[in-house]
């Protein structure tokens, strides 16, 4: 498998605050990798650093093989990201929302792929609808098929379902993986519902303070902090750090 | 550069626009109260004036208000619709997508053009029916002037956008009375000649000034003022590079600081 993703020493500080400290890891083709940490750790800091929102201070990030500093552009173009907190325009409808992002990606077929992604994620019922009037569920399904507009190779995925109850959230990692499983593709997924991560990532870091503190396969990791699951082992990694 | 996100950036506002009854009335309301307001006052001091018809009120004050309103609304249209990214939270989004600094500019741009265009049309065509003021009169020289005053609100546009990445929304404000700072120091509605020395040197370096200057010599002795639009133009033309390096360099000390994340908090 190929590397999608490289980063090395990867730092952001702030002033006195170092907010990300020399973090290195990898994202393999096909691979589901979560990016674990309490509140603070600095995954919205590392993954806003992969979408070149945020400059690092030091370090390299790689994605496709190219420089994410020097191609920003020609990789953004096969990437894509979603997050709880990032909505779309609530004053358009979900259609108008996807032909405006699928032109934003330089989706050649945007009026199409705006169409066939609104049947994809079930929301064809809504395309003419105010998005600001769909459930927190459908806002977040919004925002997914928003994600696949342009195939990603790389998805980023920043606590996506942090605002929705377990059975939606279900939902929507079935929809997810299924949509992984058809179109291949590398994500990187942040999320502090341990049972998330454990359903749908190959491999875990764990961050604290900035630093990486622990990863590997969930088995791994059991193994290695002697705990049944990742929720204990988070937990342990917290208070010790 | 790449057409299509920046059709994605008009487009994107055309459907906000479409049905949003508040910014239509954002864009045609208040010019008309202020075509209104100056067109009573324009005909009153016409009165005053009597019989002198060199004195055409109408003509000289209605004129400026045209193009002063074309002005504020390409920058309006320019910063607005970036803060109505920030304001619908979705600036995290436009800023992970592949579109670059230059098609993001380009989008707004093309977006102030077609505002700008519509609202000239709508102002001149509500000041004939209303006044008989005939813009037309300029002929082809409205062709120079629209395009700087243009340009000129495309500059005010980055500088606001850039204040507002730089320091938060909490500079919205900018976007909305810039202009009006300028608009006593550009002789929109009276000549340079009445302004003291030294408003009248610091009016030298505001391509307005000569915009509105040589509008008016156009209109009262037919004369095309050449070096007031010489002058404009390499004013605004160095401004636009001015406004441009800011913009960048915003968006630079953003990335750097991390504000673009911070844009949603604020």
């Amino acid at each position: 498998m190929s590397v999608v993703l490289k980063v090395e020493n990867l730092t952001k500080r702030y002033g006195k605050t170092t907010a990300v400290d020399h973090i290195s890891f990898e994202v393999k083709e096909g691979e589901v990798v979560g990016l674990l940490g309490p509140n603070g750790a600095g995954k919205s800091t590392t993954i806003h650093m992969l979408l070149s929102l945020l400059t690092p201070t030091e370090g390299t990030i790689e994605i496709f093989g190219k420089n994410l500093k020097e191609h920003r552009q020609e990789i953004l173009t096969q990437m894509n990201f979603a997050a709880s907190y990032a909505q779309l325009p609530y004053n358009l409808t979900p259609l108008e929302n996807l032909k405006v992002f699928a032109l934003l990606y330089g989706v050649k077929n945007w009026r199409g792929k705006a169409e066939v992604l609104l049947e994809e994620f079930d929301l064809e019922k809504f395309k003419n609808s105010r998005t600001g009037g769909l459930s927190s569920g459908e806002q977040t399904r919004l925002g997914l098929a928003k994600a696949f507009l342009n195939d990603p190779k790389l998805l980023l995925l920043d606590e996506p379902t942090a605002s929705l109850d377990p059975l939606v959230a279900k939902r929507l990692r079935k929809d997810l993986y299924d949509r992984m499983e058809k179109n291949g593709g590398s994500i990187l997924w942040t999320s502090h519902n341990m049972r998330e991560i454990e359903a749908m990532c190959d491999r875990v870091i764990f961050l604290s303070h900035g630093k990486i503190v622990a990863s590997g396969t969930q088995e791994n990791l059991q193994k290695q902090f002697g705990k049944p699951n990742l929720e204990e082992i988070f937990i342990q990694l917290a208070t010790d750090t | 550069m790449n057409y299509l996100p920046i059709l994605g950036i008009f487009l994107r506002n055309m459907y906000l626009y479409k049905r949003s009854i508040p910014r239509l009335f954002g864009l045609f309301v208040w010019v008309t109260v202020e075509l209104f307001l100056w067109g009573f006052i324009t005909l009153w001091l016409r009165n005053l004036a009597g019989g002198n018809q060199a004195l055409d009120f109408v003509l000289l004050v209605l004129g400026a208000l045209v193009f002063w309103n074309l002005f504020v609304r390409t920058q309006q249209s320019f910063s607005i619709s970036f803060l109505e990214e920030v304001w619908t939270r979705n600036i995290i989004n436009i800023f992970t997508t592949p579109i670059t600094q230059k098609e993001l500019v380009a989008g707004f741009a093309l977006l102030s053009v077609v505002q700008g265009i519509f609202g000239f049309l709508y102002v001149s065509i509500l000041a004939f029916l209303l006044y008989a003021l005939d813009i037309w009169t300029l002929g082809l020289y409205i062709i120079p002037f629209f395009a700087l005053i243009l340009l000129f609100g495309w500059v005010l546009g980055l500088i606001t956008t850039g204040i507002i990445i730089r320091f938060g929304p909490a500079m919205e404000i900018f976007a909305f009375f810039m202009p009006f700072v300028l608009l006593p120091f550009s002789a929109v509605y009276y000549p340079i000649s009445i302004f003291p020395a030294f408003v009248k040197n610091i009016a030298q370096f505001l391509p307005t000034t000569h915009l509105f200057e040589g509008m008016r010599l156009v209109l009262t002795q037919g004369v095309f003022p050449v070096d007031r639009l010489v002058w404009a133009g390499g004013l605004t033309i160095a401004y636009f590079f001015l406004g441009s390096a800011f913009f960048v360099w915003m968006i630079h000390v953003a990335r750097k600081k991390g504000l673009i994340a911070r844009l949603l908090q604020d």
